[in-house]
């Protein structure tokens, strides 16, 4: 039965098959070169490290989803990180509900802005999201003028666990705030994305644009729930950043939606629409960062990751596309012969 | 009622502008008068813009983002798109560095920077020699691909630098990049030499012919006997070519090899191809309506630096400028449609 389960579980999720056992396999491997990998305090900072991607990956998807591709998320947090600040100053403080709030709804309007061009004037989206990249980077770098603001509200940046304790030999496991907030954003998405008709609607428009229209579905609410979302998320994300570097620097995050890209298509989001799971996103996230968090361990030179994180995703795209599924067609020919 | 004919009288004249207009396209004519429209406006805003001075300043800046664009184009037109075209110049730029250093820093000779040259030449090849079949063969996404070699290319590039500037390079490459033959700056030259190469390529050769009919439709190309495999993967190894020159070009200008050079160009790059009016889904665009798209963003940039902006709002109004040609081509578009329901 064992080996009927697993070509089958493979040909209903074959990235996320793949990417299982890639990642036990990368696991095993580094946990045997060093015992520290399997430890609690090891698994917090992998979970803190990948938050924030983690949150910009699971709006992307609802967008590649969708059919559409973003390129401008990442300047647009940074552009929420500082309206946010800003508006927190005016209001004196606030507190990190408001904070939240008020970035989920700049960041939503500014991915409304994506949705209203890609919709209105019939531009794609890749065409979009590059120039409003330019020129969200290009107003927020022109009126900030490159500076970064250092006077945050006290809990914003004084670092919040959520679970601390000492471990045996003596390091802290530390789970700090950003990842509650990446938990819940990764359950909204799913909820969203799996168990609402909106979801369903959103697989159809990416899958058959034209078939979806036909169907009734209306197009204009797909656009802007997508981009919406991804403006949502992005902003929330740039929000859990800020804890994390406890200053708004106004380049810190452009460059990010690359990244974040490579893991959630690497995640088995098809750039074209129709094809994209939560899963899937967690796991190109976390294959990137424990590849990264291996390397660390065992004590590779930092400069050293990117190339190694570079060569990782070429290899495992190269054989998650074409020859994993040929393999199997062709075990299942040998087994039928 | 302009397009009844009036008579055999000017057959010569109006053959002579449908011609122009077909040969340029409605998209390089939208383009053509953007360009006269911020001549004119910086002209009049500012007296220094219709200068020498703007002219070399444009001349020299120019190069560098016009030879990655050209190696951004043809990855396009192919329906593809290469991500790496920055990092990849870094790369080269770094090898040719090295061969210099290796051969005596500033006492290096010039046997060794052609030598240099031609290995630059050769990393940034190879880069599309890996892209290229792994795009052909595996039909995985070309954005995930190019995407992955620019994280292996800056990470590669990270790892031997150690983030630091490599400099101290003969003095007889200064002129490639701040030189001039005849009065036009040499980089500028190259550039055109570059575009001039790009564009028989693109107009007058097989290669070229075969990009255009695999970014239309690669399926289709593949059952009429184009061995789409080769091409996709020459259409990448010349892109990383281009990108080597560009490398030369920046380590010259700059006088020294840092990753991360010209980093922001890489959106920009694209920006100009579809600028230009190449289809983002690949199959139709022209080098020559590019470098006119080239030519309005660093009009633009260098008409706002006069006006004492910033960069940083040139490149906000690049952004808009997009938007900008994307509604007017789809009003235009409309309009097209509207006449013809009316008229057709």
């Amino acid at each position: 039965m064992g080996s009927v389960a697993i070509p089958k579980l493979f040909r209903a999720h074959p990235t996320e098959t793949w990417l299982v056992i890639v990642l036990i396999v990368m696991s095993a491997g580094i946990s045997l070169a060093n015992g520290q990998f399997f430890t609690i305090a090891n698994l917090f900072n992998l979970l803190n490290t990948s938050s924030v991607n983690l949150i910009f990956a699971v709006g992307l998807v609802v967008v590649l989803i969708a059919g559409g591709i973003d390129i401008s998320f990442a300047v647009a947090a940074s552009v929420v990180q500082y309206v946010v600040a800003i508006g927190l100053a005016r209001i004196g403080g606030g507190d990190w509900f408001i904070a939240l709030a008020f970035a989920a709804v700049v960041g939503a309007c500014l991915g409304a802005v994506n949705a209203a061009l890609i919709y209105y004037f019939r531009i794609i989206s890749i065409v979009v999201t590059i120039a409003t990249f330019n020129i969200f980077f290009g107003l927020l770098m022109f009126f900030t003028r490159g500076v970064s603001i250092y006077n945050l509200p006290d809990w914003w940046i004084h670092r919040t666990m959520l679970i601390e304790f000492q471990q045996a030999n003596g390091t802290w496991a530390e789970l700090s705030l950003p990842v509650a907030i990446m938990a819940a954003c990764v359950v909204a998405t799913w909820v969203l994305i799996r168990h609402t008709t909106i979801g369903r609607q959103l697989y159809a428009f990416g899958d058959n644009p034209e078939g979806a229209r036909r169907l009734g579905i209306n197009i204009a609410a797909m656009h802007f729930i997508a981009f919406g979302w991804l403006g949502l998320m992005a902003g929330i994300a740039g929000v859990a950043q800020v804890h994390f570097t406890q200053q708004v620097v106004p380049n810190a995050l452009a460059g990010r939606e690359l990244d974040v890209l490579a893991a959630v298509v690497l995640g088995g989001a098809r750039l074209g629409g129709g094809r994209g799971t939560v899963l899937g996103c967690i796991l190109g996230v976390f294959l990137v960062s424990v590849t990264q968090n291996g390397l660390n361990l065992l004590g590779i030179s930092p400069y050293a990751f990117k190339m190694i994180v570079g060569a990782v995703i070429l290899v495992a795209i190269t054989l998650s596309n074409a020859p994993l599924s040929k393999m199997l067609a062709g075990l299942r020919q040998t087994r039928t012969a | 009622m302009s397009d009844i004919p009036v008579g055999a009288s000017t057959p010569t004249k109006a053959s002579w502008l449908t011609r122009v207009s077909a040969g340029l396209g409605a998209e390089t004519i939208g383009l053509l008068m953007a360009l006269v429209a911020v001549i004119v406006f910086f002209g009049t805003m500012s007296p220094l813009f219709l200068s020498l001075q703007t002219f070399d300043s444009m001349a020299f800046q120019l190069p560098e983002l016009g030879l990655l664009t050209l190696a951004m184009l043809m990855p396009i037109i192919s329906g593809g798109i290469n991500l790496s075209v920055t990092f990849t110049a870094n790369l080269c730029g770094l090898t040719l560095a090295w061969v210099l250093h290796a051969s005596g820093g500033p006492d290096a000779s010039l046997l060794a920077f052609v030598l240099g040259s031609i290995l630059a030449i050769g990393v940034g090849a190879t880069t599309g020699l890996v892209m290229g079949p792994v795009i052909a063969y595996t039909g995985a996404h070309p954005i995930l691909v190019s995407l992955s070699m620019m994280i292996f290319a800056r990470g590669l590039g990270e790892f031997l630098t150690r983030g630091a500037d490599i400099s101290g390079f003969p003095d007889f490459i200064q002129p490639l990049g701040h030189g001039s033959l005849w009065g036009v700056p040499i980089p500028l030259l190259i550039l055109i030499v570059a575009v001039i190469a790009w564009h028989v390529l693109m107009t007058r050769t097989r290669l070229g012919f075969s990009t255009y009919m695999v970014g239309s439709n690669i399926e289709a190309a593949r059952y009429s006997g184009l061995p789409t495999p080769r091409v996709v993967t020459l259409i990448y190894v010349l892109s990383g070519a281009m990108c080597a020159v560009a490398g030369i070009i920046m380590m010259a200008r700059f006088n020294s090899v840092r990753v991360g050079h010209g980093e922001s160009y890489l959106l920009i790059t694209v920006l100009a191809c579809f600028l230009g009016g190449v289809n983002p889904f690949g199959g139709f665009g022209k080098v020559l309506s590019v470098v006119l798209a080239l030519i309005i963003l660093q009009l633009l940039s260098s008409g706002l630096n006069l006006l004492g902006a910033s960069q940083h709002l040139a490149t906000a109004v690049w952004g808009l400028l997009l938007i900008g040609v994307m509604i007017l081509r789809w009003v235009s578009g409309h309009l097209d449609f509207l006449r013809r329901r009316i008229f057709g």
